[in-house]
């Protein structure tokens, strides 16, 4: 059955769909609706919804509840995201799995609270202070957000590491008629087999992570944001510490593939590289282009991070330009220029003042091969 | 006193407490109380924030939760919502639940979440290096305050009453069999339960503002506590007790207590 719906109740329904049972969040334009989603949704199947006091404790909610065995996440977006950047650091140290929702919005500060940005890129990335590993995939579609709900929540349990969901305004507004499936592949957290004596809550003896027991199941252990040893108990030792940073980033980036689409690039001299509401403008830049007899094609990035640096890399081998479109004044881009390593030039298309990027000026910046300024 | 090691991760030891720190004395007094009612510590959470106080909860053999700063009630919220099975405790200090977590502690206490918060009262930031808080007593120094502090402190019992805890109370790490007895009623308590406990932080509060070390900050914080008890009796204000510089001037044992409905996040749809 079709179903016309919004992005932002798209993602409500993925989460339940994945076997999401909890949702602590904090009321914020233009993510509001999947909170209101979730305060329906949940009590309808056996979950709980709270609105906490602000998104600080929002997190801490989540984080709370996935440790006791419960699915969890909850949504925001810039400036309640920019509250979270503790409790995001928090949740990748101490490894539990959880999923934070970022429905991108004007900025910095309050900015443009109901216009569409992608202005929080790379604060997805860099966001809360030390190393850590970082997964966040960025929808363009309504059916997409539900997808990459259902994945992020897999990703999530996979890897026992927040897993973010960025999409603007756009994208969390927009109203597709979808066809949602009845059932999605779900994972869960690999959990101890009973009877370990002791439980190592931080030890990896295979796959990339160690099994998390729930609180209250049988297992008494420590969990702590200090660095800590793999009995999860806080240490300052050099070789400890220095191990448990490189573990957690290596988790991911040591076994993430490449997550991206390639649309009509097989034979493009010119490659856009675009992601959320902005790659919707690129393929339909791409379709009038090639009317014109202009061989374009779009790299889209479908987990922003980690970046699919080999996938650009191949492009850059293979097309003479790439042309970076974003809602902000140059963040990815950056990315886009160091995994190309010079094989082909990059020119950017940005702009900040609240409004889209249209085909038009896709299709301007592929012909008139200059930089663009919003 | 029962032996609690039972209930101790003595391999995490020894503790991160400075020599005639009262926290281990409160610790015990928590055990006992555990012991008492014959808690499963299975079933038993810990949630603590950051602070000397909080990394108590490290050396217990339970669920422990060490979260960020001033944050762990709102961890143990979600705890509590998604388990409701659990028993949990959260383990804060002064600055730790009033200043940076202010806002968490007073929304627990208006949900009337069924858990428990122990608020370990020093006075002062002991992990930081004795820089004043929410709690220190006008005129008291600090490293933050050289010259005394001078701003009002918190009357933390107050706040949470007002903030809708439906059990309240306040208890001494100077006597710990009371101390225990009000731990048990806090935890038994179906809803919010605040205890406030004053305890010591002789290496700061006591060295700066003259009182001494671990045994004299005990002695001193009896002497408030009578006198106290003493100024109320005679229906006369507190004002007036001359032992600089009190921490609170306020009166001990069960303040508050109410049944009141509790939130528990379960709707019927």
């Amino acid at each position: 059955m079709t179903r016309l719906i919004q992005g932002n109740q798209a993602c409500a329904l993925g989460a339940i769909a994945a076997g999401c049972r909890f949702f602590g969040g904090y009321p914020i334009t233009p993510s509001s609706e999947i909170a209101e989603s979730m305060a329906r949704l949940l009590p309808q199947n056996d979950g709980v919804f709270v609105q906490m006091e602000d998104e600080i404790a929002s997190l801490a909610s989540v984080i709370g509840a996935s440790l006791g065995g419960v699915k969890a996440m909850t949504a925001t977006s810039g400036p309640g995201f920019s509250l979270m950047q503790e409790h995001i650091g928090y949740a990748a140290m101490a490894e539990v799995p959880c999923v934070i929702i970022d429905v991108m919005r004007g900025g910095p500060s309050t900015g443009l609270p109901t216009s569409p940005s992608q202005g929080d890129v790379m604060q997805v990335r860099w966001g809360t202070h030390g190393d850590r590993p970082c997964i966040a995939l960025a929808p363009h579609s309504v059916k997409e957000v539900f997808d990459l709900t259902v994945e992020a929540f897999n990703l999530s349990e996979r890897y026992r590491t927040p897993v973010v969901v960025v999409y603007d305004e756009v994208v969390g507004h927009l109203r597709e008629g979808v066809d949602l499936p009845a059932t999605v592949p779900t994972i869960d957290r690999s959990k101890p087999e009973p009877g370990l004596d002791p439980y190592l809550p931080k030890a990896v003896s295979e796959g990339v992570v160690a099994p998390l027991a729930a609180f209250g199941d049988g297992y008494r252990f420590h969990v702590t944001g200090l660095t800590h040893d793999e009995r999860g108990f806080p240490t300052t030792d050099p070789t400890r510490a220095g191990a448990l940073a490189s573990r957690l980033q290596n988790k991911v980036d040591g076994s993430f593939v490449d997550m991206v689409e390639s649309f009509m690039l097989d034979d493009a001299d010119v490659a856009i590289f675009a992601y959320g509401i902005v790659a919707r403008a690129a393929k339909e830049a791409i379709r009038l282009a090639r009317s014109e007899g202009i061989k374009v094609g779009l790299l889209r990035p479908i987990a922003l991070w980690p970046f699919p640096t080999s996938s650009v890399h191949s492009v850059a081998a293979q097309v003479d330009r790439i042309v970076v479109a974003e809602l902000n004044l140059g963040q990815m881009i950056g990315e886009v220029e160091r995994a190309s390593g010079g094989l082909a030039q990059i020119t950017g298309l940005h702009k900040a003042d609240g409004s889209p990027i249209s085909p038009q000026s896709l299709l301007e910046a592929i012909t008139n091969r200059i930089e663009v300024a919003s | 006193m029962t032996d609690v090691r039972k209930y101790l991760r003595e391999w995490a030891m020894p503790t991160v407490l400075c020599p005639g720190c009262a926290h281990g004395t409160v610790l015990h007094a928590f055990l006992d109380a555990v012991d008492e009612m014959q808690l499963d510590t299975d079933k038993l959470a810990m949630v603590a924030g950051i602070g000397c106080s909080s990394r108590l909860i490290g050396y217990v053999d339970m669920c422990t939760l060490h979260t960020t700063h001033g944050r762990a009630p709102a961890f143990a919220t979600g705890l509590k919502l998604a388990r409701p099975d659990l028993e949990v405790v959260v383990i804060t200090g002064d600055g730790d639940g009033l200043a940076i977590g202010g806002n968490h502690l007073i929304h627990a206490a208006r949900r009337n979440i069924d858990m428990t918060v122990l608020l370990f009262n020093n006075g002062i930031y002991g992990m930081t290096g004795g820089q004043v808080a929410p709690t220190t007593a006008l005129g008291a120094k600090g490293t933050t305050a050289p010259f005394g502090s001078s701003e009002a402190p918190f009357d933390p019992c107050k706040l949470m009453t007002g903030a809708g805890a439906s059990f309240v109370a306040r208890a001494l790490a100077s006597k710990p069999q009371v101390l225990k007895s009000v731990i048990v009623e806090a935890v038994t308590h179906t809803g919010f339960s605040f205890v406030e406990v004053m305890t010591t932080c002789p290496t700061y509060y006591g060295r700066y503002n003259g009182i001494g070390g671990g045994s004299e900050m005990l002695a001193w914080l009896n002497r408030q506590d009578d006198s106290v008890a003493i100024a109320l009796a005679d229906k006369r204000s507190v004002d007036h007790i001359s032992i600089p510089p009190i921490m609170t001037g306020l009166p001990t044992g069960v303040l508050h207590r109410e049944e009141r409905r509790v939130f528990t996040g379960r709707v019927s749809a």
